[in-house]
C-alpha cells in the first residue's frame, strides 16, 4: 500500500502598521516605546461621545498598497463595525472594512491577492504573571498608545504550497511595501504580523480540506517553522485516520507547540455592520493621481530593468529586485565607474551575501559599495584572481578598507604577464615530467596538476587561463 | 425674581443688550429656581456662572441646561444611567461648547431616560421626572428633564437629543416647543450615543423664535463629526404671521385611530386655523410610514447593541469586580445597565446576528429608504408633513412601564422623521383635559428657516398659554 501524498494549501494574511504621522480615527501621533497611556486622546480611548475621523494618509497609503499589488481599487468603500468584547478594545468593536474593501483582487509575485482593507489597531495587553497569557495571568495591564494605529490588512488566495515559498513571498511583500515607504515593516516590533490560513490535501485533488488559522508568527523563521509544524500535524492526522478540526491556533515559536485558541463552535459572531459614525469613503481622480505618483519602483519593474536594462541574468535580477536592501547596494556600486553589472552581481549575491549572513543589510556592512565595485573591476582587469578577490573580501568584510591597498599590502596582486609566470610555469614542467610528457602527447586532462601547482606557488595569485597559455606555448603545442 | 423667569430667551438676552439685565442676576435667577427643582427635572446644577461664559455673544449669557448625555467637562455626565454614575468627561460635547462660546452657559444637566432609551423619562437611573402641568404624570422622553425644566421656568432653554421623538414628544406633553433638526446639521461630538444614524442634538424653548435663536449657534460642520456638515443657510428669526401659498400635508394614512379625540381634535382645530392664514391643507399618502416603528425599533436597538458595547467596567464608569474577565463583564452589565436599555442590547444583538442580520437590519433599513422615497414624493406636493407630535397627552406615570409596545406607540408620529433624516419641530397646540398637546411639523432636510416661520405663524394663532405650566414664576 503507497501512502497517500499531501500538499500544504496556505493564504496568508498580513496586518501592517501605516506609519501615518496621526492614528487612524483621532489625531494622537503614533507611539514608538513611549511611556504607557502617553499617546491615548478621548477617541482612542473610546470614551462616550467620541467620535471617529478616516485619516486621509492612511486612505493615501491604503491606495499606494492597492496600486502596488495590482488591486482593483473600489471607487467607494464603507467601514464597518466589528463588535467583540475584549479589554484591548476600548468601544467593543474595532472599525474594520468588511463587505466593500478598499482594494479587491491583484498580483505580487507568483501569488494572487484576495483583498487589501483598511482598520484600525488593538490596544497592547501586558498580563502580569506566571502564563503570560490571559488565561491565569496575575492582572493584565493595557497599554493604549497602540489603539488606533492605521492598519492595512492584506488577504491573499490561498496560492501558497509550502512553507518556504510562504516565508519567501511575505520577504518580497514586506520589500514592496518597505519600497512603498507606508511602513516600518519590522515583524519583531509588531509593524508587520502574520496569520495563516492552513489546509492540506491529497496532491492531484482539487478539494480544499478543513483549514486552521494559525497566528502570531513574528519572524519569518517562525513563519516557516510554525507553517510547517502545522502542515505535519494536520498530514499526521489524516495519516492516522483523523480529521482536522477548524480551529484557531496559537504558535509558541520557544517551544514549537501548536496551541488551539478556540473552536470554530467558539467563533465570535462579530456582527458587522455599517459604521454610522463614518461616511462613505469616495476615491476621487486627485486621489488616485496622487497615490500614483507617490509610487516608487517596485520589485517587478525593478527586476524587469535589471534584465532589460543591465543584461543581468533572471537569478540575479530577482534576488536584486525582491531584496531591496541587496539592490540598493547593487545599484549604489555599480554608480562606480570600470564594473560590469553582472560580474557585480554575483559578487553582492554570492560572495557578500555569504560573509554577511542571511539577512543583513551590506548597506550596514563595513564593505563600501565603492569597494566592492572596485575589487570586481580589478578581477575584470585581471588584476587580482578570484581567489584572491575573496581574501580581499574577507579582509573587507572584516575591517573595510580599500581594495587596492589591501591588495598591495598581503602582496595578493595577480602575477600576471609571461615574464613573471613563465619561469614558474616551466619550474612546474621541470617538477612533474611524466605529466609534461603527457600533455605534450595530447593529453590535456592532467593540466590542472600542472596549474595547481602554479597556483600553489603563487599562493592562487596566478591566472588560470594564463597558465595554460604559458604550458601550451612551453610545450610547443 | 418672578419677572426675570418670565422672560423668554430671546426677550432676556435682549434685556441684557440693553443693558437692563445684569447677566448675573439672569444666571442667578435661574440657579436659585433649578437648584429648587422639585420635578426631579435636574440631576446636576451648577455652584456658579462658569468663569469663560461670555454674555457679550448674541446668547446673552442666557444660561442653558443640558441634557445629561451631553459631556460637559469636569461636570457629571451620565446619561441617565447607572454605569455612569458621577461619570465626569475630559471634554465638552461640541454643540455645548458652541452655545456657551455664544453666550448660554452651563445651568446644569437634566434627567433623561437611560441612553435616551424611553418616552416617559421613567427609565432613568436617577428616578422619574414629574410633568410640571400635573405631578401624577409623565413629562415623556427621552429629554424628560430638559422639558420639564423649561416648561416648568426651571430653565429659559434646554438642550436636548431626539433619536425617535425624543424631542419633539416631551415638547408637546410639556407645552413648549421642540426641534429636531435635519441629520448632520448639529455635531453629534460629545453626544453619549444611542443610535447614532438617528441621535440629533435640538432646543427645547418656551417658543419658536428661541427655538430659531438657539439652533442658529448649534449648526455647523464639525471636524470632529464625519457626518455632521454645514448648513446651506444662515438661520433667521421668524417673523411669519400668514401661511399664504404654504401646503400642510396630512397623511392620507391618518384617521384618528389610536389618537386620543381631544388631542385629534385640537389637531384638526389647528388645521382650520392654518387655512384661516392663507394655508392649503392636503392629504399626502406616506404609505411607508406604517412601518416606521418595525424600522426603527430594529435599527436604533442594533446601533445602542454596538454603542454601548464601551461600557464594559475597564475604563470609566462602574465596575463589578469579579474573578475573571468575563464574570466582571456581564456583573457590570448587569448592575449597570435598567431593563430597558438591556431589552434593547438584547433586542439589537439578535437583529445583528450573523443569519439574522439580512431579515432585520438589512430589511429596516430598506424600510428606511422607502420612507425617505415618501417624504421625497409627500414635498413635491407639500410644503410641510404635519400631524399631532403624541397620540396622546401626559399619562400618569407606571401606566404604561409594563407593557413597553404601548409605550414604543408614543412614538408612532415621530419616528419617522430621523429615520428619513429631514426637520420637525413640535409647538404647544392647545389644552385636552388641561394637558398641552403637540402639533409636529415636518420638513425636507435643510428647511427649517421655513419650518420655523410656519410654525412662528401657526403659534401666533394658537396663542397657547404655557403660563400655567410654569411652576417656578
Amino acid at each position: 500500500m503507497s501512502a497517500v501524498e499531501y500538499e500544504p494549501v496556505i493564504g496568508l494574511e498580513i496586518h501592517v502598521q501605516l506609519s501615518t504621522r496621526t492614528k487612524m480615527f483621532c489625531g494622537c501621533a503614533l507611539s514608538f516605546g513611549e511611556p504607557p497611556n502617553t499617546r491615548t486622546c478621548p477617541v482612542c480611548l473610546g470614551l462616550p461621545g467620541t467620535l471617529p475621523v478616516a485619516n486621509a494618509e492612511a486612505i493615501h497609503y491604503g491606495l499606494m498598497i492597492g496600486m502596488a499589488l495590482g488591486c482593483d481599487l473600489a471607487p467607494r468603500s464603507i467601514f464597518h463595525r466589528k463588535n467583540y468584547f475584549y479589554p484591548d478594545l476600548p468601544k467593543g468593536y474595532q472599525i474594520s472594512q468588511y463587505d466593500e474593501p478598499l482594494c479587491r483582487g491583484g498580483r505580487l509575485g507568483d501569488v494572487r491577492i484576495h483583498r487589501v482593507h483598511l482598520e484600525e489597531d488593538a490596544a497592547k495587553l501586558v498580563h502580569v504573571g506566571a502564563s503570560g497569557r490571559l488565561h491565569a495571568s496575575d492582572a493584565s495591564i493595557v497599554d493604549f498608545n497602540r489603539g488606533g494605529t492605521p492598519l492595512a490588512e492584506i488577504v491573499t488566495e490561498p496560492d501558497v504550497r509550502s512553507a518556504e515559498q510562504a516565508s519567501e513571498w511575505l520577504k518580497l511583500l514586506r520589500t514592496t511595501l518597505r519600497q512603498l515607504g507606508v511602513s516600518d515593516v519590522n515583524m519583531e516590533e509588531g509593524s508587520l504580523r502574520c496569520d495563516a490560513n492552513i489546509s492540506v490535501r491529497p496532491v492531484g485533488t482539487k478539494e480544499l480540506g478543513t483549514k486552521t488559522e494559525l497566528k502570531n508568527m513574528n519572524s519569518f523563521r517562525f513563519i516557516e517553522r510554525g507553517i510547517k509544524a502545522e502542515v505535519e500535524r494536520q498530514i499526521g492526522i489524516l495519516r492516522d485516520g483523523g480529521q482536522v478540526v477548524q480551529e484557531t491556533l496559537h504558535y509558541d515559536p520557544t517551544t514549537g507547540a501548536i496551541t488551539s485558541l478556540r473552536s470554530k463552535e467558539e467563533a465570535h459572531d462579530y456582527r458587522y455592520f455599517p459604521e454610522p459614525d463614518l461616511t462613505p469613503v469616495s476615491i476621487t481622480q486627485a486621489m488616485l493621481d496622487r497615490a500614483r505618483e507617490a509610487l516608487p519602483e517596485l520589485p517587478a519593474a525593478r527586476e524587469a530593468r535589471f534584465k532589460d536594462e543591465l543584461g543581468l541574468n533572471g537569478e540575479s535580477a530577482r534576488l536584486l529586485a525582491w531584496r531591496a536592501e541587496l539592490g540598493d547596494y547593487f545599484e549604489s556600486a555599480l554608480s562606480s565607474n570600470g564594473v560590469e553589472a553582472q560580474p557585480l552581481a554575483n559578487w553582492v549575491t554570492n560572495e557578500l551575501v555569504q560573509r554577511l549572513g542571511g539577512d543583513a543589510d551590506p548597506a550596514e556592512s563595513k564593505v563600501e559599495p565603492s569597494a566592492l565595485a572596485k575589487l570586481v573591476a580589478l578581477v575584470g582587469e585581471r588584476k587580482v584572481t578570484q581567489g584572491a578577490a575573496k581574501q580581499v573580501l574577507d579582509k573587507l568584510v572584516a575591517e573595510g578598507g580599500d581594495p587596492q591597498a589591501i591588495v598591495e599590502a598581503e602582496g595578493l596582486g595577480a602575477v600576471g604577464g609571461a615574464d613573471e609566470l613563465a619561469p614558474v610555469v616551466a619550474a612546474a614542467l621541470e617538477a612533474n615530467p611524466d605529466i609534461a610528457e603527457r600533455l605534450r602527447g595530447g593529453d590535456m586532462k592532467p593540466i590542472g596538476v600542472i596549474v595547481g601547482h602554479v597556483m600553489r606557488e603563487t599562493k592562487g595569485r596566478a591566472d588560470g587561463g594564463e597558465v595554460t597559455r604559458l604550458v601550451r606555448e612551453q610545450l610547443g603545442l | 425674581m418672578s419677572d426675570i423667569l418670565d422672560l423668554t430667551a430671546k426677550q432676556a438676552a435682549d434685556a441684557v443688550a440693553t443693558g437692563d439685565l445684569d447677566p448675573k442676576d439672569l444666571y442667578e435667577a435661574y440657579r436659585a429656581a433649578s437648584a429648587a427643582d422639585d420635578l426631579n427635572a435636574y440631576v446636576w446644577v451648577a455652584d456658579a456662572a462658569p468663569a469663560d461664559g461670555d454674555a457679550s455673544g448674541e446668547l446673552g449669557g442666557v444660561p442653558l441646561a443640558v441634557k445629561d448625555l451631553f459631556c460637559t467637562e469636569g461636570a457629571p455626565s451620565q446619561a441617565g444611567s447607572k454605569i455612569l454614575e458621577d461619570y465626569r468627561p475630559p471634554y465638552t460635547a461640541t454643540v455645548v461648547r458652541k452655545l456657551a462660546q455664544a453666550g448660554a452657559p452651563l445651568l446644569g444637566k437634566t434627567n433623561q431616560d437611560e441612553f435616551a432609551m424611553g418616552s416617559s423619562n421613567e427609565n432613568s437611573a436617577y428616578g422619574p421626572v414629574l410633568n410640571p402641568w400635573d405631578r401624577t404624570r409623565v413629562p415623556g422622553g427621552s429629554s424628560g428633564g430638559s422639558a420639564a425644566a423649561v416648561a416648568a421656568g426651571y430653565a429659559p432653554w434646554a438642550l436636548g437629543t431626539d433619536t425617535g421623538g425624543s424631542i419633539r414628544q416631551p415638547a408637546a406633553l410639556c407645552g413648549i416647543v421642540g426641534l429636531k433638526p435635519t441629520y448632520g446639521t448639529v455635531s453629534r461630538y460629545g453626544m453619549i450615543a444611542f443610535a447614532s444614524s438617528l441621535d440629533q442634538a435640538g432646543p427645547l424653548t418656551r417658543d419658536v423664535t428661541d427655538s430659531a435663536l438657539l439652533y442658529r449657534h448649534m449648526v455647523g460642520r464639525d471636524g470632529r463629526d464625519s457626518t455632521s456638515l454645514e448648513h446651506p443657510e444662515e438661520i433667521v428669526l421668524p417673523s411669519a404671521t400668514r401661511l399664504d401659498g404654504i401646503t400642510l400635508g396630512v397623511p392620507a394614512e391618518l384617521s384618528g385611530e389610536g389618537v386620543e379625540d381631544g388631542v385629534m381634535a385640537r389637531f384638526e382645530e389647528t388645521l382650520k386655523l392654518a387655512e384661516s392664514l392663507g394655508a392649503t391643507i392636503r392629504r399626502v399618502p406616506l404609505p411607508h410610514a406604517d412601518y416606521g416603528l418595525s424600522a426603527y425599533y430594529v435599527i436604533a436597538p442594533a446601533e445602542a447593541s454596538s454603542n454601548l458595547a464601551r461600557f464594559d467596567g475597564v475604563r470609566y464608569g462602574a465596575r463589578v469586580d469579579a474573578d475573571d474577565l468575563l464574570s466582571m463583564y456581564t456583573r457590570t452589565r448587569h448592575d449597570g445597565f435598567g431593563p430597558e436599555v438591556k431589552r434593547r442590547i438584547m433586542l439589537g444583538t439578535y437583529a445583528l446576528s450573523s443569519g439574522y442580520y439580512d431579515a432585520y437590519y438589512g430589511r429596516a433599513q430598506r424600510v428606511r429608504t422607502k420612507i425617505a422615497e415618501d417624504f421625497d414624493n409627500a414635498f413635491a406636493d407639500v410644503d410641510f408633513v404635519v400631524t399631532p407630535t403624541s397620540p396622546s397627552v401626559a399619562f400618569e406615570l407606571g401606566a404604561k412601564t409594563d407593557d413597553p409596545l404601548a409605550m414604543y406607540l408614543n412614538d408612532y408620529f415621530t419616528v419617522p422623521m430621523p429615520l428619513a433624516g429631514i426637520p420637525a419641530i413640535s409647538i404647544p397646540n392647545g389644552l385636552s383635559e388641561d394637558l398641552p398637546t403637540g402639533f409636529q411639523l415636518a420638513g425636507p432636510a435643510f428647511s427649517e428657516n421655513r419650518i420655523f416661520e410656519a410654525a412662528y405663524a401657526l403659534e401666533q394663532a394658537i396663542g397657547f398659554d404655557g403660563s400655567k405650566g410654569r411652576v417656578a414664576a
